[in-house]
């Protein structure tokens, strides 16, 4: 008797705990808003956007009904991999940060994000408001920061090779084109037999970006990288150069951030972010300088985006916060908590921002030269679908010829290959 | 031998005109399911759950594996095999295959080689027994993740530890990220690090389940160590080692970790070196978002692995069957008195149907 009743215990027992796991699998957490015009609006983002909770209780004490909850991400791919999943269906927060990287994928599906009023348009520079404008001019994505780039240089490595170590002589060397650069960089490598830049890859992303369609044609979305000739003439370029002035070290490898202490390689193209990724490798080395120039004119690297997703619950309210967050002032003090450089053309009249100096870069007026260089961008490269894919397999293309796998020639044949299996 | 297989014949013993019940009572029709259904109740949880989050994601997969598939907005249309052939079509994934393979040779084989060698060494009379059996384990503990970033740059082309070494040695420096083979020896290096004690520690199990008599026997016949350890230990830990064997090649075919950490971007290399078939995948569906070529190579992962697993299961029977000895009979002789069986009971059957058909007219 006794054996029956445990035995049917244990049966209720299974069969509940079976369907609870069921319906712990559907359930999910949803945020309500309250009933008496109570506001609970979720913000995601990621690495540092300098959003400090001192800097949303500004907004809180200013809108008392509204409640902010952040989220963050610990790297921009985390953010990726859940915005895409999670896009279109529900679970987004109201509002969410994209990064530049994958901004052309996010425009795929520009109707499922609430677009950006027409007013706020102007806020911004012309190329970052180009970049997220959809193909029906719809504007989705609220710009935060941007990557202006300099030339970032090692001034005891120069004075070794008998160059120029004040920064404003040696932006007036490099001033020019590719060709200049290079001319500077056979100097170096004529004087010391070490190596001027760091890798093909990022020397050519620096070159690529300040070509308007490279890729891709923006009217049909064809893809026309492997027969533009802009693109075979930069690749061209940066290997003949790369095979003598190249340390030939991968961005982000491990020995890449070993040479920016160990002076294997004496300039990089530098964004304002990589400022802080220089110091962080090589706190010891004192060289390190930034230069207000960029070879071929002005170039951007990297940058971020809110986006409201359309399908949020509290769309209104939550383009009321992108708005204040990417205003000029809000950036300015987004700035001096994380050093995001500002996107807003009114921010860049800061004096916060046009006094902001850099102890670890020799004092270099930072603000100043980052502002002048962001205003030096003319391009908005057209970034389409297959943008990522396309100039990732280039990136591939240039490594197999910097590490001696392939001539660049068999290694270009390979990219065309590669880029036609893409379609 | 004939006549120990002959039934008991019971229908004799039981008397012609017994009383059958009428009508059973429900507590004990009750009794009756509950003998027949619980074991399956009991265990249905299992299955249940396996099949929410084994067998739809699988069916599912194959659905979408015929489809141009958006997950952002969650509709495809169907395009038949066309993602099968791409996948099929692409040197990229002949070039992944070719990786995968390799890399699990070059783990799988020196790593059961060592782990061998260090388990027997394991099961001689050493000092500080558990000591030593705990320390082979401590790598399998680490974070795969942690270990692949370790060794990721203990393997650096420039300055990497294992080049500076090198060099010191005056030897040439090996270039661990841009030769395929090299990136496969480096690869294979982490996933070693990581099982050998593992196995090594099964494998002392099953050879301390040896019987210490056949040692004392073969020393008295005058075998030597190493005579003993091949002619007793391994063809004893046979079962064991097709166990080890199967978990190491289900293991190596699905080798995603340590290819993902071992370069800064976690692609498989510039010209591929060390792309796998999951690595692959990845890039796929999470790089790309191109879910219906995802599932499609997931498919063909699947099958790839099914075949090898059938392989594994025909070497293992055979060896099985030769190494337990149970059943000394062939099998044509085992299929004879099987069926020799069946036509006695058959008959057996039917004298006794046929009085029982009579007492009820």
């Amino acid at each position: 008797m006794k054996n029956r009743a445990l035995r049917r215990v244990a049966l209720v027992a299974a069969v509940a705990s079976t369907s609870a796991l069921v319906l712990a699998g559907c359930s999910g957490g949803g945020a309500a808003s309250g009933g008496d015009g109570q506001v609970t609006l979720t913000v995601a983002t990621f690495n540092d956007f300098g959003y400090t909770d001192a800097l949303l209780k500004e907004y809180t004490d200013a809108h008392p009904n509204v409640k902010i909850v952040h989220n963050k991400a610990a790297t921009s791919n985390d953010a990726r991999a859940n915005y895409f999943q999670k896009l279109g269906k529900t679970g987004l927060a109201d509002i969410e940060a994209i990064e530049v990287d994958w901004l052309p994928e996010v425009m795929e599906y520009a109707d499922l994000l609430a677009p950006v009023p027409d007013d706020l348009k102007s806020r911004w520079l012309d190329y970052k408001v180009k970049a997220a404008t959809s193909t029906d001019g719809k504007l989705i994505g609220y710009g935060t920061d941007i990557g202006p780039e300099g030339v970032c240089y090692r001034s005891d490595l120069f004075a070794a090779a008998g160059l120029p170590t004040d920064r404003e002589e040696v932006a007036k060397m490099l001033q020019g084109d590719w060709s200049t650069y290079f001319a500077a960089g056979d100097k170096y490598v004529a004087a010391t037999g070490k190596a001027f830049f760091d890798s093909a890859g990022g020397t050519y992303q620096g070159a690529i970006n300040q070509v308007e369609d490279a890729y891709e044609n923006p009217a049909n979305g064809e893809i026309t990288a492997t027969t533009n000739p802009e693109v075979k003439k930069i690749y061209d370029e940066v290997l003949k150069a790369s095979a003598t002035q190249s340390a030939h070290l991968g961005q982000w490898s491990d020995d890449w951030m070993a040479g920016l202490s160990n002076g294997a390689f004496a300039t990089m193209l530098c964004p304002g972010w990589m400022l802080g990724v220089i110091e962080g490798n090589a706190p010891e080395v004192k060289g390190w300088d930034i230069a207000n120039v960029f070879p071929g004119g002005g170039g951007n690297w990297g940058g971020s985006y809110l986006t409201v997703p359309a399908n949020g619950k509290n769309v209104a309210a939550a383009q009321e916060l992108a708005d204040w967050l990417t205003s000029p002032d809000t950036q300015i003090k987004a700035f001096e908590n994380a050093g995001t450089f500002p996107s807003q053309t009114e921010a860049l009249k800061n004096e916060t921002l046009l006094s902001n100096k850099n102890a670890y870069f020799n004092d270099a007026p930072v603000g100043q030269i980052l502002t002048d260089r962001a205003e030096a961008v003319k391009v908005s490269p057209y970034k389409g679908k297959f943008y990522f894919q396309i100039n990732d397999a280039m990136q591939k293309a240039l490594t197999r010829v910097e590490d001696g796998t392939q001539d660049a020639a068999t290694s270009w044949q390979q990219w065309v290959t590669e880029v036609d299996a893409l379609k | 031998m004939t006549s120990t297989l002959e039934r008991p014949t019971r229908s004799a013993s039981a008397p012609a005109g017994a009383r059958q019940p009428r009508r059973i009572g429900f507590g004990q029709r009750r009794s009756a399911w509950d003998l027949k259904f619980s074991p399956y109740l009991y265990i249905s949880p299992f299955f249940i759950l396996f099949a929410i989050t084994g067998l739809f994601p699988i069916a599912y997969t194959a659905v979408i594996s015929f489809m141009d598939w958006d997950l952002v907005r969650n509709s495809g249309h169907f395009i038949g095999f066309d993602q099968y052939t791409w996948v099929l079509s692409q040197p990229k994934f002949w070039v992944a295959l070719r990786n995968t393979f390799s890399i699990f040779l070059l783990s799988s084989v020196p790593q059961l080689i060592l782990a061998i060698f260090i388990a027997a060494m394991l099961d001689q009379n050493i000092r500080a027994k558990t000591f030593w059996r705990m320390s082979v384990l401590i790598p399998y503990v680490m974070a795969p993740v942690a270990v692949a970033l370790i060794f990721s740059n203990m393997f650096g082309d420039q300055y990497g530890v294992v080049n500076t070494t090198l060099q010191n040695l005056g030897l040439p420096a090996v270039p661990w990220h841009s030769d395929a083979l090299a990136s496969h020896v480096a690869i294979a290096t982490m996933v070693n690090f990581r099982w050998t004690g593992y196995n090594t520690l099964i494998l002392l199990a099953a050879m301390q389940a040896i019987p210490r008599e056949f040692y004392e026997a073969a020393t008295v016949d005058g075998a030597g160590k190493a005579r003993q350890f091949f002619s007793i230990t391994l063809p004893s830990l046979k079962p064991t080692l097709i166990f080890v064997i199967i978990t190491s090649t289900i293991g190596g075919l699905q080798i995603f970790d340590e290819p993902r950490m071992y370069d800064q971007y976690g692609t498989g290399g510039a010209d591929n070196q060390w792309l796998t078939v999951t690595l692959w995948l990845y890039n796929i569906g999470w790089g790309e978002w191109n879910f219906g070529r995802a599932a499609a190579l997931a498919w063909i992962l699947f099958i790839i692995i099914l075949a090898i697993g059938a392989i594994n299961m025909f070497v293992t029977r055979s060896l099985v069957r030769d190494e337990g000895g149970r059943d000394q009979r062939s099998r044509r002789e085992r299929r004879a008195q099987a069926r020799a069986a069946k036509q006695r009971l058959e008959a057996d059957a039917d004298r006794r149907s046929t009085p029982r058909k009579e007492a009820r007219r």
